[in-house]
C-alpha cells in the first residue's frame, strides 16, 4: 500500500470518527474548547503510532489466541506514559480532559487499528498508518472543537489564543447559542460533521452513476 | 451508613450525571447495540452487572494493593487488566452455574471490555474518594442510568426505520441527532440539587 493511498484513507475514506464511528466518547466529551481538541488528537495520535509500531514489531511474537490481551497490555502502557506526561508539563490540559486520558485505552480506534492494521503489516507502513488515523481523528476535533466554540460561546481557540488563554472573543457570549457547549451540543454538531462529510463522499459515486445512465 | 449520601449518588448516576447523555461514557455500544428494545435491554442488564461487580472488586484493589505500594500511577493497566479478566471470569461462570442468565446477556458481555463505562466508573470511584458502599452503588446506579437511556434511544430508534431523512443524514447522523435531544431532556436534570 502506498502512501498517498494511506493518508487519503486515513484522513478521508477510511476516517476513524467519521466513517469507521470509532471513538465517539471522547469526540463528543471533550470538544469544547480549541486547546482540548489538539491536546486530545495529539495525544491519541502519540499513541496510536507507538501501539503500532510497538504491536508490528511483536506481530509474529504475539500469540493469535491471547491477542486482544496483549494489544490491550501494549496500550495501557502508552496511555500511562502520555498521562503522566501531561501531569507533569501540560497541567491544565491534563485537568480539562480528565478522565478521558486514562480512557484511551478502551478508545476503539487503537485497538481498532491494531487489530485490522498493525497486526498484519510492517513497522513502516503501521507507523504511517498511525500517525494518518491519528490525523483524521484530529481534524475532526479540531473542526468541532471550532464549530461548538464559535457558536456556543462566540470564541476561537480557547485556551490557546487570546487574553489569558481565554480565546479571541468574536461576539460576546450570551449571544451563543448556549447548548451547543453542553453534551446535546456534541450530538448534534456531530451528526452534522459525518453528515458533511458522508454527503461529501458519495458525491462523486453520483457523478458517476449520472455518466452511466447518460452513456 | 448515611443513606443520604448514597441516594444522592443514586439519582446523580441515573438522572443528573448519566453516564451516556451527560459524560459520554460507553457510547460505541449505546450506538452499536440499540437498534432493538431487546437487544438494547440485554447489553443494558450486562452493564449494569459488570459496573456494580468491577467497581466491587477494584476498590480493593485499588485501597489495600495499589495505595499501600504507592502504585497509583499504575492504576490504567491494571484496572483494565482486572475488568478484562473479570468479564471473562463472569462470562465463564454465568456459563456453568446460570445458563437462562448467560443465554440473555452472553453475546453482551466479551463487548464490555472496551465499555469505557465501566473502566470510567471505576477511575471515577478512585478518583471521588468513594467508600466501598458508595463505590459499588454508584457502579450499579450508572448501569441502571446506562440502561435506562439505552433502552429509551432504542425505542425511539425503531421508529427512526420509518423516517426519511435527508440522504446524508441517514443511517448514523440521524440517530444521533435523536440521541441528542435524549441529551437535551436529560440536560432539564442538571443543576437539580436533591437535598438542597
Amino acid at each position: 500500500m502506498n502512501v498517498k493511498q494511506q493518508l487519503k484513507e486515513g484522513l478521508l475514506t477510511q476516517n476513524p470518527v467519521t466513517v469507521q464511528l470509532l471513538g465517539m466518547c471522547s469526540t463528543m466529551a471533550i470538544t469544547t474548547s480549541l486547546f482540548n481538541g489538539i491536546g486530545m488528537g495529539l495525544s491519541v495520535l502519540v499513541i496510536l503510532t507507538l501501539a503500532n509500531i510497538f504491536i508490528s514489531v511483536l506481530r509474529n511474537v504475539i500469540p493469535n489466541k491471547i491477542r486482544i490481551a496483549c494489544f490491550i497490555v501494549v496500550i495501557a502502557t502508552f496511555v500511562t506514559m502520555v498521562d503522566l506526561f501531561l501531569k507533569a508539563y501540560l497541567e491544565d490540559l491534563s485537568a480539562s480532559l480528565g478522565v478521558f486520558i486514562p480512557l484511551i485505552v478502551v478508545n476503539c480506534i487503537i485497538l481498532g487499528r491494531a487489530e485490522s492494521f498493525a497486526y498484519k503489516n510492517g513497522v513502516a507502513a503501521s507507523a504511517l498508518d498511525g500517525i494518518f488515523q491519528g490525523l483524521g481523528y484530529t481534524w475532526v476535533l479540531v473542526v468541532m472543537c471550532v464549530i461548538r466554540e464559535f457558536l456556543g460561546a462566540g470564541k476561537f481557540g480557547g485556551g490557546l489564543l487570546g487574553e489569558g488563554g481565554k480565546g479571541i472573543v468574536i461576539f460576546p457570549e450570551e449571544f451563543g447559542i448556549a447548548g451547543l457547549s453542553r453534551p446535546v451540543g456534541g450530538f448534534l454538531v456531530l451528526a452534522c460533521v459525518i453528515a458533511a462529510v458522508q454527503y461529501f463522499l458519495n458525491k462523486p459515486k453520483k457523478a458517476e452513476k449520472k455518466e452511466e445512465v447518460a452513456q | 451508613m448515611d443513606f443520604q449520601k448514597l441516594i444522592e449518588i443514586a439519582l446523580g448516576a441515573v438522572l443528573i450525571n448519566n453516564f451516556i447523555v451527560s459524560q459520554f461514557l460507553g457510547i460505541c455500544p449505546f450506538m452499536g447495540v440499540s437498534k432493538s428494545t431487546d437487544t438494547a435491554s440485554g447489553m443494558g442488564l450486562a452493564v449494569t452487572f459488570v459496573m456494580g461487580i468491577a467497581s466491587a472488586v477494584c476498590w480493593p484493589i485499588n485501597h489495600f494493593i495499589l495505595e499501600p505500594q504507592g502504585l497509583v500511577f499504575m492504576q490504567t493497566i491494571v484496572f483494565i487488566l482486572v475488568i478484562a479478566s473479570l468479564v471473562q471470569f463472569i462470562e465463564m461462570f454465568l456459563q456453568k452455574s446460570m445458563p437462562a442468565l448467560y443465554s440473555a446477556l452472553g453475546v453482551f458481555l466479551p463487548l464490555i471490555t472496551t465499555n469505557c463505562a465501566v473502566l470510567g466508573v471505576v477511575i471515577q470511584n478512585t478518583q471521588q474518594g468513594y467508600t466501598f458502599i458508595e463505590s459499588v452503588v454508584y457502579g450499579v446506579t450508572g448501569g441502571l442510568g446506562f440502561l435506562l437511556v439505552i433502552y429509551l434511544f432504542a425505542a425511539i430508534r425503531e421508529k427512526l426505520e420509518f423516517a426519511e431523512p435527508p440522504k446524508a443524514f441517514e443511517g448514523f447522523p440521524i440517530a444521533l441527532v435523536a440521541a441528542g435531544l435524549i441529551a437535551l431532556c436529560f440536560g432539564g436534570f442538571s443543576g437539580l440539587s436533591i437535598f438542597g
